[in-house]
């Protein structure tokens, strides 16, 4: 496993960077730890509280930790309609945990999402930003086997 | 019968998106090779005659965007394309970068060239990680057959903010901060990315560029409807037989995008309303199906063509619910920045929920009516401004719903 330091030295000096290193640290992490939030505002010369403001603003990034396999349903307006409320007991149901929550072996995280653009195949839900389509409750047991 | 016309969509199963062979074999690149050769005036006022009008939702004529940028004296510019397409509903600018991505870098280097830019940014939404190496791919590709000179483009990643679509928080989001807008004037072409000038165009708005330059701007502005002509991609979801996407000239009906392209309503259930643009656009009811889509029309009716999301909804729905769901879209993506839309955006999600869940009341009505109107002319961008219209649209043509929910 990549330290936090190194995955944030690669943006060193990239201009507004810090975001880039934000997603690569995920992609190690899965959420990001106080001490690379830290690192990241002395590499990229921001208070800590900038890198935190920018670490909390945005939906995918998470400042605790959570289960490595984040795994997202929408919620916006079409698949509301299409039955995401199904889904979504059919998640909760799989991996015994309530929205906002990760199992306890640290393996999923389950959350809510606005729209990932796949419209045309609602209900969706997305596993490490890898989108599934046309969702049914059937489906899910299957879908979780595949990272278990 | 309206009939599909492709233009950003040209390509579209007629090319290998990882194979720039494949799309110089379509006469790519020739359109740069063309504007490069003109006079940079000249190349801008052909764009500006075309009377191609921005395709991310705002309409702003593309080429008078250029003419600011290309006036402005600075020492660096920007191109960005705006691929933040957050809009539910929306999977146009997926479809053109999926399968065509040559066609926007080919369109951001025209624009580069004729405003004097040297670096370029794909601001790529969070949530399609899968295209990262596509457009990669093709930028390397294009900067390895010397087709793309003097103009540098780098993807940035997105991070899960609709609010980033606006272009000034998505110049915010590249400059490293949080995706809050900036108050307007300045606009991008004079200030833009680190102060610079900058032009920020939706994906679909530069895919046409390329197609423009070959065939000339009195061809384009012929198509569709004459003040905002070409066409339109339409991505149609909800209850809806054709579940898919369709590009059409900007004169077809909306009865037209629903009923021949979209198939009409499935299981033979009657059309309840469609809400086009996006999630801030208006539901329109049945009585408005022959409005022409182009954006002018939209807005004589208080609709707007926005994004060309087509969210239609049967008679078997609760469109109250749905308006509710929207109204908590609005509350969580609202950046804070400004009160009124961030008291304003909980305010409403808390009085729609109130109703919903049957605890309303006309009193609750009223209340929603007057503060819309307010978000509408206080609020700092355009989040705020139109997040209202699905509420008060849904108050407006189908009151009765709400009042079935009433204490």
């Amino acid at each position: 496993m990549m330290d936090y330091k190194e995955i944030i030295a690669q943006y060193d000096g990239k201009a507004g960077g810090i975001i880039e290193a934000y997603h690569a640290l995920l992609r190690e992490f899965s959420y990001l730890p106080e001490e690379a939030i830290a690192e990241a505002a002395r590499v990229f010369k921001l208070s800590t509280a900038e890198a935190y403001g920018i670490a909390t603003f945005y939906s995918m990034f998470s400042v605790e930790a959570r289960g490595k396999n984040v795994v997202r349903i929408c919620e916006s307006a079409p698949c509301h309609v299409a039955g995401a409320a199904d889904v979504v007991a059919a998640l909760e149901r799989e991996l015994g945990i309530k929205m906002g929550e990760s199992t306890a072996d640290g393996k999923f995280a389950l959350e809510f999402t606005e729209c990932v653009g796949q419209c045309q195949a609602t209900p969706v839900i997305t596993i490490n930003g890898k989108p599934y389509l046309d969702v049914s409750p059937a489906q899910i047991p299957a879908i979780i086997a595949e990272y278990k | 019968m309206a009939e599909e016309m492709r233009i950003v969509l040209r390509n579209y199963g007629k090319i290998d998106p990882l194979k720039i062979d494949d799309y110089l074999a379509q006469g790519g690149y020739k359109s740069l090779e063309k504007a490069r050769a003109m006079n940079t005036a000249d190349l801008i006022a052909e764009v500006k005659k075309s009377n191609l009008r921005g395709r991310g939702g705002a309409g702003f004529n593309c080429g008078m965007k250029w003419s600011f940028a290309a006036g402005a004296q600075a020492d660096q510019k920007y191109v960005i394309c705006n691929a933040d397409e957050g809009e539910p509903g929306t999977y146009k600018d997926r479809l053109i970068m999926e399968n065509d991505p040559h066609t926007l870098i080919e369109g951001m280097a025209i624009c580069a060239y004729a405003i004097g830019a040297t670096q370029g940014y794909i601001y790529l939404r969070g949530e399609y990680p899968f295209l990262v190496s596509t457009l990669n791919t093709a930028i390397n590709q294009a900067k390895e057959k010397g087709l793309v000179k003097d103009f540098d483009i780098e993807v940035r990643s997105g991070a899960g903010a609709y609010v980033c679509g606006e272009e000034t928080a998505l110049i915010e989001s590249i400059e490293g901060k949080r995706g809050e807008p900036r108050f307007k004037p300045p606009y991008p072409p004079s200030e833009g990315l680190w102060s610079k000038p900058t032009i920020v165009n939706n994906v679909e708005t530069f895919a046409n560029i390329p197609v423009i330059v070959e065939k000339g701007a009195d061809w384009y502005a012929s198509i569709g409807n004459p003040a905002y002509p070409g066409t339109k991609v339409f991505t149609l979801t909800g209850d809806i037989n054709n579940r898919t996407f369709f590009e059409v000239p900007t004169n077809a009906t909306i009865r037209e995008i629903v009923f021949q392209f979209g198939g009409g309503i499935p299981g033979d259930k009657k059309f309840k309303a469609v809400q086009i643009g996006g999630t801030s656009g208006a539901f329109i009811p049945d009585a408005l199906l022959d409005t022409p889509v182009a954006f002018d029309s939209m807005s004589a009716i208080g609709a707007t063509l926005g994004s060309g999301a087509t969210f239609v909804i049967d008679e078997s729905r609760d469109i109250v619910d749905v308006a509710t769901r929207i109204a908590g879209f609005f509350e969580h993506e609202s950046c804070g920045k400004c009160a009124p839309c961030r008291e304003g955006t909980a305010r409403t999600a808390e009085l729609m929920e109130k109703i919903n869940e049957g605890r309303g009341s006309n009193k609750d009505v009223a209340v929603l009516e007057k503060l819309g109107t307010v978000m509408s002319y206080s609020c700092l961008c355009g989040l705020g401004q139109a997040a209202p219209a699905p509420v008060l649209t849904t108050i407006k043509h189908f009151k009765a719903d709400y009042e079935a929910k009433f204490v």
